[in-house]
């Protein structure tokens, strides 16, 4: 009776149709019944528009929820961050507390962010605060990359507003907006050299959140030196030609694609660093991705349909602390190097795993705890009935008690939330 | 009896000659005067009283761990009358094949200027120092063409000449028994059996807690791991050489490691020895050397392309570039078979008060050299301690993997051993790589060359150089190799041809290597 799956994808990648060809899934076309659909997030802006009024069955999933740009794009992202963070202080959360500059002591991880125009007297106030800063400018709807740059005078910024305004009428749409972030100028750099962090989290439903992290993540190299020189507009082209390299990966080696794997990171800055500071890095780049999971969990449509493997960007920097830079609903799934295919064909070969129980026709309605053995290289990141189960949630999470090392790995292997430290 | 005591009082002799010149002894000198105010020390008890102040203020180790230091890369003494190139090498014929080696490199080395017709070294004009210099951080970014150079030579040259050695004293005869060795080294040299292996070996036997090994066979590998860190703070709170080279033996937790071998290896990052980092950056900057355009093309076609290692290309020029200019380095030249290589002001060939040593530190690198360097990068991020380690690891260590020797951790001892071990043990697979022109040394050589770096993954690679350390001793490289064709011995008993064996072999980037060791010298049975 348990027929075979029929999928769609609309990205024709070799590692998602050779992952469905493997499980010996069916191929169908979007017009015929199916009941797995890999789509890109145009398509399913479609699936769930009032219009079309695309009702899914039970027995049909798709890889995206229907509001995930409330996590994915960049403004959104920040709005609800700061949201969260005010009714976490409204309730009295411990998780609220601010040191004595006003700043957030365990909810800081985003570096501050207004809207452009609409936060722009905010913005001005912020930035005379601390003039000698660098701000980089990015579009809240463009695709990586496009259309970012940096400022570090106000004069610049009101040069593009008048641009902006002058040469389009449609500035005030959405679509026009921009967000404004502080750049992180004190990177960690390792050979000199500046780099980013890919990790993967899959969520398989925000409530209860459940989401897992992918072990194999890794860093992203600048294949140009990193130069800390703010001061000179002619500077400001070392910093974007970073931003554009890295992006568009020009100057690859096709060996290893400027990549290194998380594990050599833990390596280096266990050799470097010591034990204690990398095993609190990591256990904050955990805490700030459940974070802003749960900051968006509240408005997110929480479809029993959707399951969704985001890629997030992360940025560390010398002081070891990582900020949350952006988060993808499409992470790319074109392979550079032959490595760069092995980590993604196995990615969604887990991800499946978890999305798509045994590889047979799904029902949406199943509980969506997946037993340990299948997780493969995903651990447990978050399960919130488990959290709640232990009545722990609301415990804030002692930092001095945060740093040893194998308990974590333990705790991990129990097939709870890996970090017992803030769960 | 009386040999070994004047054996004795000769290491001290030397010792003291060689320590007396040292940075330490002025120190120390310094500190004896200085001390002098103290009320504690009284003139007629002076020199009781220095001694225990030098004990209490920590001298005295500092002493201990210098004179440990030259003991460990001290030939084995000599007799009195023999001469002074016995300290490079015992055997006649060894000395003679590396001297021809040598003329070879240096030919091929001169060759490679004539043709393409640019000097061994020339001083940079200003502009182009002072562009160095912006640059220095980031020489990798720098894409000159260096399409006509080669590298002088790559490790299956080097074998072609080892395969090649013969020692005229001793006649192979023509009948084969089963004590032929029927690898392709053909010089007799005494080499450790299985059972000595396990004597010299003992710390890493089954029954010792291992860093590398997770699930160790008595105590819980996590209790294991924390005692051991324990014990690592205190050697490293103790700043004992010794102690900490007996340590590492049992492997080192990845956060002491970097402290841990500067400790064995005696270095110290005093103030001067940056300064003498920065001393050799300046020559760099100066002047211009042929065989920079080699180390370049070793970091592009090795480290470059390496997914561990790549990102550490700029610390690799810096360290290289630094290493061909330090002269310091000749001093090694004391007990390495090999000789610095000796070029001529121009116009002056062959008159010696024009000679001059080149490189400045004697060492032409071959392909694959940066290799040596590049593991260390990830233990240290400050440019001056990294190059002093390397430094240090090179005329202690690497220098024995491309010099011909007859010494126990020279690179011909290690290709008999690899040889021996496995036509010993595994001779039903040894007989069938033979038999298909796939000799095992053919894939293995290189890997001891280059002492496993760029084939392991980092991790396991720093977990084998620990074991280097510990037993101040490189045979664990040909252990190694053997042991990862015993591994793969099922695998390789099915090919039939030297490249379908060299595919089985091509990675192993996945292999444990603390496990692979302690099966193969201890759970096999001999």
């Amino acid at each position: 009776m348990a027929g075979k799956v029929k999928w769609v994808t609309d990205i024709e990648k070799s590692v998602l149709i050779n992952n469905f060809e493997k499980r010996g899934w069916i191929q169908v076309t979007e017009n015929e019944d199916w009941n797995f659909y890999w789509m890109s997030v145009q398509t399913i802006r479609n699936v769930f528009s009032v219009e079309t009024g695309y009702r899914l069955s039970d027995d049909q999933i798709v890889n995206h929820f229907p509001n995930h740009y409330e996590l994915t794009r960049k403004d959104l992202m920040v709005k609800n961050i700061k949201r969260y963070r005010k009714e976490l202080e409204k309730e009295g959360s411990p998780l609220a507390e601010k040191d004595e500059n006003g700043k957030y002591l365990y909810l800081d991880f985003v570096p501050v962010t207004y809207m452009l125009p609409a936060d722009y007297n905010l913005f001005v106030e912020e930035f005379r605060k601390s003039p000698s800063s660098t701000w980089i400018m990015k579009p809240c709807g463009k695709a990586q990359g496009k259309g970012i740059f940096l400022i570090n005078k106000l004069s610049q910024i009101k040069k593009w507003s008048r641009d902006s305004k002058t040469s389009s009428f449609v500035s005030q749409s959405t679509k026009e907006a921009y967000v404004i972030s502080l750049y992180i100028s004190n990177p960690l750099l390792i050979g000199g050299r500046k780099f980013d962090l890919r990790l993967y989290v899959l969520v398989s439903t925000y409530r209860p959140l459940r989401c897992y992290m992918y072990k194999l993540g890794f860093c992203r190299f600048c294949t140009v030196k990193y130069t800390p020189s703010t001061s000179e507009l002619d500077n400001m082209f070392v910093h974007l030609t970073n931003v554009a390299i890295q992006k568009h990966g020009e100057d690859y080696n096709h060996i290893h694609g400027g990549k290194w794997t998380v594990s050599n990171l833990r390596l280096y800055l266990e050799s470097t660093r010591g034990r204690e500071v990398t095993s609190k890095l990591f256990d904050e780049i955990h805490w700030i991705i459940v974070q802003s999971l749960k900051a968006v969990a509240p408005v997110m449509n929480n479809d029993k349909h959707c399951f969704e493997c985001y890629g997030y960007d992360i940025i560390v920097d010398d002081r070891l602390k990582p900020w949350l830079i952006e988060v993808n609903a499409s992470p790319s799934l074109t392979s550079s190097t032959a490595n760069d295919r092995i980590l993604k064909y196995n990615l969604i070969n887990d991800t499946l795993n978890i999305a798509v129980p045994n590889g047979e026709v799904p029902d949406c309605k199943w509980n969506k705890s997946p037993p340990k053995e299948v997780l493969g290289n995903y651990e447990i990141l978050y399960d919130e009935e488990l959290a709640q189960g232990d009545g722990a949630d609301r415990e804030l999470r002692s930092r001095s008690g945060q740093a040893a090392g194998p308990k974590g790995g333990r705790a991990r292997d129990s097939g709870r939330a890996a970090l017992t430290t803030w769960k | 009896m009386l040999q070994e005591e004047s054996d004795l009082s000769l290491i001290i002799a030397q010792i003291v000659q060689k320590l007396k010149g040292s940075n330490l002894y002025s120190q120390l000198e310094r500190q004896a005067w200085a001390s002098l105010q103290r009320p504690e020390i009284k003139l007629e008890s002076l020199k009781e009283d220095i001694k225990r102040f030098f004990k209490t203020s920590g001298w005295e180790k500092k002493l201990q761990n210098a004179v440990y230091s030259e003991l460990s890369v001290f030939p084995s003494p000599r007799h009195p009358a023999a001469p002074p190139e016995h300290l490079k090498e015992p055997l006649a014929y060894m000395r003679k094949a590396q001297g021809s080696w040598e003329k070879r490199i240096l030919k091929s080395l001169n060759s490679m200027c004539t043709e393409l017709s640019i000097p061994l070294a020339r001083k940079r004009p200003v502009g182009e120092q002072k562009e160095l210099l912006s640059k220095w951080n980031e020489m990798g970014t720098d894409e000159p063409d260096l399409s006509l150079f080669r590298p002088v030579y790559a490790p299956k040259d080097f074998l072609e000449v080892l395969i090649n050695l013969r020692n005229p004293n001793y006649e192979n005869g023509d009948y084969l028994s089963f004590r032929t060795h029927l690898g392709l080294i053909q010089v007799p040299l005494k080499v450790k059996d299985i059972p000595e292996l396990k004597e010299l070996f003992v710390e890493l036997g089954l029954t010792t807690g291992q860093l590398g090994i997770d699930d160790a066979t008595q105590v819980p590998p996590e209790l294991f791991e924390n005692e051991h860190v324990r014990i690592g703070q205190k050697v490293l709170a103790e700043q004992d050489s010794a102690a900490a080279q007996q340590y590492v033996r049992q492997g080192s937790p990845t956060a002491l490691r970097a402290e841990l071998w500067a400790l064995i290896l005696n270095i110290s990052s005093q103030p001067e020895d940056i300064l003498y980092y920065e001393q050799l950056k300046t020559n760099v900057i100066q002047h211009d050397l042929l065989v920079d355009s080699l180390i370049y093309k070793d970091v592009k076609l090795t480290a470059s392309n390496d997914d561990y290692y790549f990102v550490f290309e700029d610390y690799l020029y810096q360290v290289l570039l630094c290493f061909s200019r330090d002269t310091s380095v000749l001093g090694h030249f004391a007990y390495n078979s090999a000789s610095p290589p000796k070029s001529y002001i121009r116009g002056k060939l062959g008159i010696e008060e024009y000679a001059v040593f080149y490189p400045p530190n004697g060492v032409i690198p071959f392909h694959g050299f940066s290799m040596y360097v590049a593991p260390l990068c990830f233990l240290y991020h400050e440019p001056s301690k990294l190059y002093q380690i390397f430094r240090e690891m090179y005329v202690r260590f690497f220098f024995r993997l491309h010099s011909i020797s007859s010494h126990p951790s020279g690179i011909v001892s290690l290709c008999l051993l690899f040889e021996t071990l496995l036509q010993t043990h595994l001779p039903q697979l040894f007989y069938h790589l033979r038999e298909i022109g796939a000799q095992p040394l053919r894939i293995s050589f290189k890997w001891m060359v280059r002492a496993f770096s760029g084939y392991l993954a980092t991790d396991q690679l720093l977990l084998l150089w620990d074991r280097i350390l510990g037993y101040n001793s490189l045979e664990l490289l040909a252990v190694l190799a053997a042991a990862v064709f015993a591994f793969r011995a099922v695998n390789l008993m099915e090919v039939t041809s030297l490249a379908a064996a060299e595919a089985v072999l091509a990675d192993l980037s996945t292999l444990k290597v603390m496990p692979l060791l302690q099966i193969f010298l201890f759970a096999t049975v001999t």
